[in-house]
């Protein structure tokens, strides 16, 4: 199935780009696609252990299943105020 | 109509967010609607700094993921309500370059006492820090950083109880 995955502030320096799409093989979850990610720019891995996650739009953890279509975003720490 | 909560790049309106809040959009009830029955109004605006850790900052770059940053402020707004139930809160925060002095978030909070209105208007700005997906981007003489705080997460009950603790204070 085909998903978006978007990136913000410091993760989207690192991957280069804001938004890309990925096929993935189901049944997939937000970490079956974050760790194909790793795998493909390991300097993303410094955050797995801070970061959020969202799917369309709503926080959803690591073990969320994704469906066709779902955006799928990865968010460092926030700094808004 | 101006919404209670908002993520933009026009510079912000406290005068006419107070409005909103004070007609309300989403009356607590009757008397709240026609503005009546507010005694108090608290507002807090956040400011670009000219300084931050020793260095000379020169302007910050806000990034919001805005359909959850929306999603996230309402839900402050919701729970504000729900702790005090007689404030009524409206935020808006700024996104793309702002210069130092510029605001980058306004949070109004109308109750009918003080404290309340004080107290929501506290509380909503630190679950800012701790939930909205916004970040910043600090530009200072000899480079940039993203600046990184919490890691998001809306159900971290500690984090809440934190923010409310501070609110009470």
């Amino acid at each position: 199935m085909r998903v978006t995955v978007r990136f913000f502030a410091r993760l989207r320096d690192l991957a280069g780009t804001g938004e890309l799409v990925r096929d993935v093989a189901g049944p997939a979850t937000v970490q079956t696609v974050w760790t194909s990610l790793v795998s493909e720019m390991p300097s993303l891995g410094e955050y797995e252990k801070a970061m959020s996650v969202a799917v369309n739009a709503e926080y959803a953890r690591m073990a969320a299943p994704l469906r066709e279509g779902d955006e799928v975003a990865f968010l460092p720490p926030v700094s808004g105020g | 109509m101006v919404p209670l909560v908002a993520v933009g790049s026009a510079p912000l309106d406290l005068a006419a967010l107070t409005t909103a809040v004070l007609t309300g959009s989403v009356p607590a009830d009757a008397a709240a609607a026609q503005g009546t029955g507010d005694g108090a109004i608290a507002s807090f605006a956040g400011l670009v700094r000219d300084h931050n850790l020793g260095r000379r900052v020169r302007f910050l770059e806000y990034e919001a993921y805005e359909p959850l940053a929306i999603r996230a402020m309402e839900r402050i707004v919701e729970e504000a309500r729900a702790a005090w139930p007689s404030a009524r809160i409206g935020l808006h925060h700024r996104t793309g370059r702002l210069e130092i002095g510029e605001a980058s978030i306004i949070i109004v909070a109308a109750s009918a006492h003080r404290g309340d209105a004080f107290a929501a208007c506290r509380y909503a700005i630190e679950r800012v820090k701790q939930i909205v997906p916004i970040w910043k981007r600090e530009h200072f003489e000899g480079g940039d950083v993203w600046l990184e705080g919490a890691v998001a997460d809306p159900d971290d009950t500690a984090a809440r109880q934190k923010a409310y603790k501070i609110a009470c204070a």
